[in-house]
């Protein structure tokens, strides 16, 4: 435990560090693509023209000076299987993405999807000594939560204070300064498997960079592209990647709940290329061109030209319809959507006030996806784009790259986790000198 | 598992660690500048600094460069032939020439027209000097000589000063230069141009002038013929020696018998009487000194 918190409040200094130099990069290891953006800070001052608010509410404050993406490889699932070929494509990115920003990074804060991510609710409560809320305080009623056993092997990923309630007052954002007599907390903490963090680490530090940061995916996808009253109201963001699911609650700008399904639009790509019996690359051709989830008597007659390269001309030669494609892909969609409905039932997504669904992702869009997720999610869904930050290229601003944007917000505000407080004064055992003032100082 | 050795694909987009590493170094600020401006200087340090480092080559290369300088310097159209001294009398023309004792002909690089100049003024007879090198190899120099003023006989030697006092130069006599009032007396030079306004105002004793003689370096007396002294006082002896003139022209004093005129109390003139005229004057009022010092 101690080892992680220490771990990540390194993580924290050197994102902090990465900020007073001004540069950054963003790394999303995704299972079909992996991004690279590099973040330039230069303070909300410099680009505003005006007073006022400044342009979108304050975001601004970095600008993307440079962007790559390549093609993932050595990715299954949103885990690394193959380190070199990860490692190779982490590379390309980062030394794409450096060539057009023109500066060189050393710091980089990552995410990926897989790693089998589990929520867990904490409690803490915590008397109050001297009836105001003080900063140790806060540390001291998140160290009373009790962890539970998260599993042999595991790791935090995000450990982050949803609620404070002091007294019988719930729905607390800040406690601090405030007066009562016994402080409640409750937390969210995700739970990853740990070799999947060691693995990407290794992979990182194999090239030369250094780890500011890391975040699940599914978290920061609902980061972008989640607006702000869906967060502050209740919705899901069901992030649909390549190799995996993601899929995060929020309420009340707090994420909630996360879990990811482990499917994608690999699957599909793989459904279409054994059915069609052609190559995976020809078979994601043929999805991202003529795929679909519904299909009309059009489509029937929508003739769909399958090349091959065998030298058989009469396979070479073939034709599928459209609603044959159709066929294929739908069954492996709505599995992929009842398996995320499934979670979000299991996380009981039905008793929140708002029950709003966005669904993002390079998978998300499928032609009429959103028709078929409202008839298993529900009536209130509609396809998220990340939102817009400064400087972002046209091609990196779709539906595909909602968690290298949310990264981007998530390095600009992170939000307050359980190692951005200090640990409490009690349980150092070299600030004795500490403890032996505040025993003065309770007992005369 | 596939064989490790695996064919790598044909065209692999990754850039090996090498390039990789080598691009963030390429992209290092500080490296950059090291490379784009530290390298080149360093290289060209090196190579002058290796074909400096002997003795013989910076010899060569120095002595290339004399030559060319020399060469180029002593072209026939900048050598100077001829020293023209004007405005000048022949013997001071002697004397400079003697002093700056010029090896001509000399390329003009080689003369420097400010030393020569300063050589020249600092020279007793020459009032300012005017140099420059015309056109045909000619070193011009326009001389102003001083005028001597007065006549000085000091304690060694009779000199010529002008009119601020400079030393013009050395004559045999006094005689030699007879048409110039004469100042004697210790430290009389420093005070010339008092003396020549005492003598511009002594105009009409002037043909019994003898010469003005400065006392303790401190004020004038006039010295006349038959002996006779003009005391002058410190402050304003001009007015005091037109005062003395006036007196001189309403009841001529001067022709008395008379030694010596005291001006120095500027309200009470002290009259010094020659020893006859004196006894001719007590014996004129009856005072008998025959049994007293006086």
């Amino acid at each position: 435990m101690t080892d992680l918190y220490q771990s990540q409040r390194a993580m924290r200094h050197m994102r902090r560090a990465a900020m007073q130099r001004g540069v950054i990069a963003i790394l999303d290891v995704g299972s079909s693509k992996i991004a690279c953006l590099i973040l330039r800070f230069d303070g909300p001052e410099r680009l505003r023209e005006a007073d006022g608010v400044g342009s979108m509410a304050g975001q601004s404050q970095f600008r993307v000076i440079g962007a790559a993406t390549t093609r993932s490889r050595g990715v299954r699932f949103g885990e690394i299987s193959v380190m070199n070929e990860t490692e190779r494509a982490i590379r390309t990115a980062v030394q794409a993405a450096q060539k057009m920003a023109n500066v060189r990074v050393d710091h980089v804060i990552a995410c990926f999807s897989g790693a089998e991510p589990r929520s867990y609710g904490l409690a803490g409560e915590w008397d109050l000594q001297d009836s105001v809320v003080t900063e140790q305080d806060v540390a001291r009623v998140l160290a009373a939560c009790d962890v539970p056993d998260i599993g042999e092997g595991r790791e935090v990923l995000h450990a982050q204070p949803v609620n404070f309630a002091l007294d019988h007052r719930t729905g607390l954002g800040d406690p601090r300064g405030q007066i009562g007599n016994r402080l409640a907390c409750d937390m969210h903490l995700l739970s990853v498997e740990a070799t999947v963090i060691q693995n990407l680490l290794y992979c990182i530090k194999r090239c030369d960079l250094e780890l500011a940061g890391v975040a699940s995916s599914a978290y920061v996808s609902g980061v972008s592209s989640l607006v702000e009253d869906e967060q502050e109201l209740g919705a899901a963001c069901i992030d649909m990647g390549g190799g995996s699911t993601g899929i995060s609650v929020f309420i009340k700008k707090h994420m909630i709940y996360a879990d990811a399904v482990r499917m994608g639009g690999d699957h599909v790509t793989s459904d279409i290329s054994k059915g069609l019996q052609v190559p995976l690359a020809v078979a994601e051709k043929i999805k991202t061109k003529h795929g679909g989830v519904h299909a009309t008597g059009m489509d029937d007659r929508d003739m769909i030209e399958i090349s091959a390269d065998s030298g058989d001309w009469e396979k070479d030669r073939r034709t599928v319809s459209r609603t044959e494609l159709i066929g294929i892909m739908r069954p492996r969609v709505e599995e992929i959507l009842e398996e995320a409905r499934a979670r979000l039932d299991a996380a009981g997504f039905d008793s929140l006030p708002s029950q709003q669904i966005v669904l993002t992702g390079g998978a998300s869009q499928i032609p009429g996806l959103d028709g078929l997720a409202a008839r298993i999610l529900g009536q209130r869904v509609r396809l998220g784009r990340p939102l817009r930050v400064q400087g972002l290229p046209q091609a990196v601003t779709g539906p595909a790259f909602a968690s290298a944007v949310g990264l981007c917000l998530f390095a600009a505000h992170p939000q307050d986790e359980w190692w951005d407080f200090d640990i409490p004064a009690e349980r150092y055992p070299a600030r004795s000198l500490k403890r032996a003032i505040k025993w003065f100082k309770d007992n005369w | 598992m596939q064989p490790l050795s695996a064919i790598p694909p044909r065209r692999d987009p990754a850039p090996s660690r090498a390039a990789y590493r080598m691009q963030r170094l390429w992209l290092t600020p500080l490296f950059r500048a090291l490379m784009r401006v530290g390298l080149p200087a360093f290289a060209i340090m090196m190579v002058l600094g290796i074909y400096l480092s002997s003795e013989s080559r910076r010899d060569a290369l120095s002595g290339g460069f004399a030559s060319l300088r020399d060469s180029f310097q002593e072209r026939p159209q900048f050598m100077v032939g001829l020293l023209a001294i004007d405005g000048a009398s022949p013997a001071l023309a002697a004397t400079i020439r003697a002093t700056l004792n010029l090896a001509l002909p000399q390329s003009s690089f080689d003369i420097d027209l400010d030393a020569t100049r300063a050589q020249i003024e600092a020279l007793d007879g020459v009032a300012s000097a005017d140099l420059r090198i015309k056109a045909g190899g000619i070193l011009q120099a326009d001389i102003t000589e001083r005028v001597p003023a007065v006549v000085w006989r000091g304690l060694a030697n009779v000199e010529l000063l002008d009119e601020t006092g400079r030393r013009v130069r050395l004559v045999a006599a006094r005689t030699d230069r007879a048409d110039l009032p004469l100042v004697a007396g210790e430290g009389a030079d420093k005070a010339v141009p008092e003396a020549l306004q005492i003598l511009a105002a002594a105009g009409p004793v002037m043909p019994r002038m003898r010469g003005l003689v400065r006392m303790g370096e401190r004020r004038w007396d006039l010295v006349l013929d038959r002996g006779q002294r003009i005391l002058l006082p410190t402050e304003a002896p001009v007015r005091a020696l037109e005062r003395l003139i006036a007196l001189d022209q309403a009841e001529d004093l001067l022709k008395r018998d008379v030694l010596a005129i005291d001006l120095r109390l500027q309200d009470r003139p002290v009259l010094r009487l020659a020893p006859y005229a004196l006894s001719e004057m007590r014996r004129a009022r009856g005072i008998d000194t025959s049994e007293s010092d006086l």
